[in-house]
Parts: structure tokens; sequence; C-alpha cells
């Protein structure tokens, strides 16, 4: 036998094969079906916001990682999906130029700033979209009517508008359920609700293809089934009380669970890995107090939407609640910190 | 036999590598032929190496005593072949350095008969007696460690021993050798337990058998003698339940206290193909040259459980096996806690119970490390609920004081759970092993300055 050079490494040998890129890879993909409904729904302006900000993510995190000498680290797909899960986030006729202002804040402030992929403290879509709530309050919440006729030819104006000019608000734009409810006291219908015929971000509307993307993570065990299931069982259970206690004032817990953004944030926003707690019983008082936060929000609150800032103050927690979940090591009766 | 109470005591977390052990585990033990040189390490077991006591140019029986037990906590070792001693002088071995090594060139057309020595019964015989004969055969623990069974038997001054536990888990993937020798040498392990419950003087004897070995527990409760007090008990599949600590969670139920032993909760848990060895040498008087060992791996032509003699050069083992392609890496012990080769020229030593070839085709590619994510996957892993992304964390700023007062390193294990699920590919392990060994440096380091 020739001599040959040996490969030599540490135990274990084997692995598991699941890789962090991967992971985000699928988060992607399981995006994608509630992306394409809100391009079905919204036609040309919410295909052109979410390439705005998934090019405007990738392109920060390359020029940055540049910046700073390092190795890109778009590779890891993480830049790519905050940069589509703010476009999904953002009302479908937003200026472009905003929109990848938000991108830039996403990458720039949410996530690099902390250390990049693993260190950031927040969702980094969510700061993005903070940011643009705070800076551009009334172009977040103009809505454009959803299954307009002319949607996949034509631009709104708004969307085109020149950077740092007030855009002008189109004369078609309607209400979402949530500030319908809010500000008018009108209901949306259940059915509308679940299968997206309504306004709202892009890929918020429809709940049916939000579930099917997050059973889809659920079953290839790349998003911790526990973090929906809590805040959208504490959601329903809170809001159905306030329903029981006054029908009249409350909306239904089903409206709770499909309006708005709660569906979207419960699977793909509150599950990002970095921002929840490490250990299962942390996961479920996580997702407790966001369900109990997005309620309180949305019911008592100023704003009709209360999901982002749930999210972030979730987050915000996280490190707390880490600390207060321990785990007994075995063999001794001593608690450890997650 | 308790088939249907599997779910009732587990240990905390673990995980489900693929087994791969259907290729092997139906493959009877089949004796190894004799390599022309047979080299042998003294350093095949966990204490003092073994003192030569034969010369160059000796001829020696298989079975003969060639080096004696330097100490307590070390053991003889015996010839593996009839033949001439050809050289001493310092061989390869699996950690990298060099140890003293015994050559002997076998005899090429000798019948090869063992050497008998005198052998002792469990009946007439004292539980001293009994380790003194346990130490005399070379007999350590097959599962891998190789650590000096008399010294593991025996039961401190004050101490009791309620259970003895056997561990048939095999739970490292691939190995298939305790469910062939559990198949094949019932009557010896039985044998074995005889001369065990003398010695530790439990009141019952409990077999842990992990359920895709369900075949062997059938087969060792059917020839059970109807004296012996031994329950066979089945345990669901999940690594790494043949830890000692995993199996008497597994088993009994228990904790073994962080940094005892289990004989601070009245516990001795003996390896089955260790047991099966004492049985077998111990009413001859024989020493232990030969051990089995599963070859496999997707490498290798003829997979299979072997009985090869201590000592056969790893080159000679896989030339006889067959090897497809070039090969890239080949591990001594399991795929989760064995050893990678780093030279072809070493030996098989008594605790080598398996050899896994892969040539690079069968490798994944160098995997990418990425930031901790905190997925949390390794915290679901863990068997002791330690945290490993926050000792990972800790180990990059070598904050080593903090991981061992703080996040309970040293009751790490060493297991791999950790590394095997974390998506960023952190050798988490490996970082924890450094981190132990510079704990430990200075603490001896501090020991020193202290006394001086």
């Amino acid at each position: 036998m020739h001599k040959i050079t040996l490969d030599i490494s540490t135990s274990p040998h084997l692995v598991k094969g699941l890789s962090t890129d991967t992971i985000m890879k699928h988060v992607v993909y399981a995006l994608l079906p509630a992306a394409a409904f809100g391009v079905y729904a919204f036609g040309l302006n919410a295909l052109l916001v979410m390439m705005a900000t998934s090019v405007g993510a990738v392109l920060t995190e390359h020029l940055l990682c540049k910046y700073s000498k390092k190795e890109s680290t778009i590779g890891d797909y993480s830049a790519l999906l905050t940069g589509l899960l703010l476009g999904m986030t953002l009302p479908p006729n937003f200026p472009l130029w905003m929109a990848l202002f938000g991108s830039v804040v996403s990458i720039g402030l949410g996530k690099f700033i902390f250390g990049g992929l693993g260190n950031n403290v927040f969702n980094p879509a969510l700061v993005g979209r903070a940011f643009l709530q705070a800076t551009f309050p009334v172009a977040i919440t103009t809505w454009y009517n959803a299954f307009a006729p002319d949607r996949f030819y034509n631009v709104s104006s708004s969307v085109l508008a020149f950077p740092f000019m007030q855009p002008k608000v189109d004369a078609i734009s309607g209400a979402t359920p949530l500030s319908a409810l809010k500000f008018d006291g009108v209901m949306t219908t259940a059915n509308d609700l679940a299968f997206g015929f309504i306004n709202g971000s892009t890929g918020e509307t429809s709940a049916l293809f939000i579930v099917i993307g997050g059973i889809y993570l659920g079953w290839k065990k790349m998003l911790n089934w526990r973090i929906p299931i809590s805040i959208l069982l504490t959601a329903f259970l809170l809001s159905g009380i306030m329903y029981l206690i006054d029908p009249t004032k409350y909306p239904t817990p089903f409206f709770t669970l499909f309006a708005g953004g709660l569906m979207l944030g419960a699977v793909f926003m509150a599950t990002d890995m970095v921002g929840s707690p490490i250990t299962s019983m942390g996961l479920w008082v996580y997702g407790i107090l966001i369900g109990t936060l997005v309620v309180i929000i949305r019911l008592w609150g100023g704003l009709p939407e209360g999901v982002m800032y749930a999210i972030l103050l979730g987050n915000a927690a996280t490190p707390h609640i880490d600390n207060l979940i321990k785990q007994r090591v075995y063999g001794t009766s001593k608690k450890i910190a997650s | 036999m308790d088939l249907f109470g599997i779910y009732k005591n587990t240990f905390k977390h673990g995980i489900h590598p693929p087994e791969n052990k259907d290729e092997t585990k139906g493959m009877p033990i089949k004796q190894f032929p004799f390599a022309p040189v047979l080299i042998i390490p003294m350093t095949q077991h966990i204490g003092a190496p073994a003192q030569i006591i034969v010369r160059e140019g000796q001829e020696v029986y298989r079975g003969q005593l060639i080096a004696k037990q330097a100490s307590y906590v070390s053991v003889p070792i015996h010839s593996p072949v009839s033949g001439t001693v050809r050289k001493i002088a310092p061989v390869p071995t699996i950690s990298g350095s060099k140890a003293m090594g015994v050559s002997i060139e076998a005899f090429p057309f000798s019948e090869q008969n063992v050497y008998e020595g005198t052998g002792i019964n469990p009946e007439n015989s004292s539980p001293e007696e009994i380790l003194t004969a346990i130490q005399d055969a070379g007999i350590v623990g097959l599962g891998g460690a190789a650590f000096p069974t008399h010294v593991k038997l025996k039961v401190p001054e004050g101490k009791r021993c309620d259970y003895l536990i056997l561990n048939g888990i095999e739970c490292e993937p691939y190995l298939t050798t305790d469910h062939r020798v559990m198949l094949e040498q019932g009557d010896d392990i039985f044998m074995g337990i005889r001369y065990l419950l003398k010695v530790t003087g439990a009141k019952e004897v409990i077999i842990g058998i992990e359920s895709n070995k369900k075949d062997a527990a059938i087969h060792l409760d059917k020839i059970k003698p109807a004296d012996l007090p031994v329950k066979i008990q089945v345990v669901p599949v999940k690594y790494p339940q043949g830890s000692e600590k995993m199996l008497i969670t597994a088993t009994l139920g228990k904790e073994v206290p962080s940094g005892g032993l289990p004989i601070d909760i009245h516990v001795v848990t003996v390896n089955i193909a260790t047991t099966a060895e004492i049985g077998r040498l111990l009413p001859h008087g024989r020493g232990i040259q030969e051990r089995v060992i599963t070859i496999t791996g997707p490498a290798v032509k003829k997979k299979g459980n072997y009985l090869i003699p201590i000592g056969t050069p790893l080159r000679y083992v896989l030339d006889y096996v067959g090897i497809h392609g070039e090969i890239a890496e080949v591990y001594m012990g399991g795929p989760m806690m064995g050893v990678a080769v780093s030279d072809l020229d070493i030996s098989i030593t008594k605790g080598t119970s398996g050899i896994l070839v892969f040539s690079k085709e069968h490798l994944p590619d160098n995997e990418k490390v990425y930031p901790c994510i905190k997925c949390g996957a390794c915290v679901d892993a863990c068997p002791i609920s330690l945290n490993p992304s926050k000792l990972g964390i800790l180990a990059k700023f070598e904050s080593y004081d903090l991981m061992v007062n703080d996040y309970n390193l040293m009751d790490c294990f060493e297991c791999g759970s950790c590394s095997y699920v974390c998506p960023s590919h952190i050798p988490l392990v490996q970082y924890f092993r450094l981190s132990k060994s510079r704990h430990k440096r200075k603490i001896a380091l501090h020991q020193n300055t202290s006394h001086a």
C-alpha cells in the first residue's frame, strides 16, 4: 500500500446535515407563496417594493462587509430573508426610495451594528419597518386597494416618487381591516380575511399561504412551532375574553388572528431564532408575552396594528427570559441560566 | 422481559443519528487471520504502561505473558500469537505519540493453540481472588475507554453495590460488536455475571439493550440461567445512551451525582463484551489476546464483525478487508466519539471497538462555520442539560473560569451531540475539550506554585 495522507478531524465525525444557510434559504422559499399572492393581489407595485427591499438588503450587507474588510456574508441568505420580509410588511404602493432606505436601516442598524448574523438583538426587518413607520407615517399607512383591474401594468405614481418629495396620495387608496375597525367600526368577514381578499401590507393578507409556509418550515424542523402556537393561542384567548365581555366594542377572536400582520409576524418574524429564547420553556414565555402585547396595543393603543412593536418588545425581553428560565444540570441540584 | 415498558425511563434530550448498523448486524463473528508480524504497544489501557518481560529473539506462546502490570491501575499484556519476539522499540499509537512496543513474528505453520493457566471458578473464590484474576487476564473495558476492569469493579470501603448494570446499548452508529457478542456469546456473558456478582455483591443484574437489538434481548432472555437474578431491559434507541450515566438513568431512573461515580448511588456498570470476556477467560486462567471489532464504513469491501488478534497492524486489516477508492479518513471506535487515525502503522488494541473507513466521495464537504444563531438545537440535545451555545461563546472569549464555575463545563463528557446538531457547524465539543484541558492545566500550575 502506498503512502497516503489521511484527513484528521475531531469527533463527532458525523453531522446532522442541517446548515444555517439552508435554514435561511428555506425560510425564503416558505415566504414565496405569500409573497406571490401579494403580487397577485396588488400587482406590479408590490413586486417592485419587495424587489427594492431585497436587493437593498443584500447590497447593503455586501458593501458593509467590504467596508469592514470581512468576507461577504450574503451567501448565508439571511440578508435576502431580511429584505424580503421587510418588503412584505410594507404597503404595496410604498415609494421605492423609502423602501430602499428601510432596507439599508434594517441591515445597517438592525444587524450589522450588533456584529452581524447571530448577534442582533431585534429582528432586523422590523427595525427597518419601525424606522419607516417613525419617519414616513403617512406613506406607511396609505393602503392601495387590492385587486385593482390595472394592477399588472400600471405602476402607481407614489411608488416611483422622487426621493424627499412628498408623494401624491392615490385617490383609490382604501382601508385595511384593522383601520376600518379602529377608525370606522367596520368589520371584515372571516372568509375574506383568511383567503386575503383584503387590503394591507403585501405579504400579510393571505393567512392561508402564510400558514402553509409555516407548516412547511415546521415539518422541516426549521421553525420552532412553539412560537406561533403560543402567540396565536394567547391572542385568540385574550381577544376572545374581551369579545365575550363586550361583543359590540371588541372584534371577534378570529378577526384578531387573521387581520393585519399577526399571522405573518407570528410565523415568520417572531420565529427569528436569533431574537427568540433558546429553551423550549423560554419560547412559551416569549410567545405568551408577544400575544398579550399584540392584543393590548390593538385594543387600547392609538395604532390599529401592534404586531411589530409586540415582537420588538419580545426580542428585547429575550435575554431576560433566557436568564430567568433555568435548567437543572444532570447529577446536580444546580440550575443554570440559559 | 421488559419489552413494553420501554418508554418508562429515559434520560433527557439526546439525538438520533442514522444507525447504519444493518450492513453488519447480521454477520456472525469471523476469526481474522494472523498478520505476519504483530505489533503490541504497552499503552493499551488507561493507567501506567505495562512493563515488558520478554527480550528480543525470545519465543513466546499465544497467551503467554509478555508484559506485567506496572501498578494497581495497569494491566498485563499477553502474546496474541505464538512466535518470535523480533523487536522491542517505540511504536506509533492512536494518540499520535509513540509508546514502547513488542513486535512478534508469528510462527508460519503453528497451530496457534492458546496457552492455558490455572482457572478459578466463581463459587470457591473470594472477591479479591477474582479481582486479581481479572487483572491478571489483562481485562479492560472493551467499550472503548479501556479502563482497567478490576479497578472499576472494586467496591470502595464503606460503599455497597445493589445493582450491576451491564451495558449492551451500543449507541454508536455503525458498531455491531456488542450485538453479535450478545447473540453468539450468551453463555460467556452469564458465566461472567457469576464472577461479577461475587465481586460486587450486587443483588440484581440489569442488562440494558437498545430496542434495535431486540433479537439479542430475546435470545439472552431465553438462555438465562434460572438461578441468576438477571433482568433484561429494552430501552428506546437514543444517543448517548451507552454512556454510563445515561444508561443508569435509563434503566434505574437515578442520576449519578456530578463529579461522582455510579457506586455513589450503589451501582456498578460493566460493558457486555467485557463481561463475556471475563466469563470466557477466567475459568481457563487465560489472558486476553483478541477482541471483536466491527469493520465497516462506505469504503470497506468485506464489511463484518471480526475476532482480531490484539496487535494486528491496521494496514494489514485494511488490506485484508479491501478498500474501495482512496482512503480519506479512518476512525477507531464509533463515528460519534471515536478517534481519527493519523498513521496507518498503528495496530489494533484492547480498546478498539470498530474501524470505520471513509473515502473522499463519502465524506461531506468541509462544512462552513457560521455564527451561532441561537437556534437552541444544542440545548435540546445535551443529555446533561448544559448550555453548549453559551459555553461556545464563552470559550471564544477564553472565559474558562466562568465556563467551569457558572456553566458546569467539567460535567461535559464530550458525547458530541451538540456538535452533531449545530446548523452553524461550530466545533463545540472541540472547544470544550480544549477549555477543559486549559482549566486543568491552570489548576495544576496553581497547585505547583502554592506548594513551592
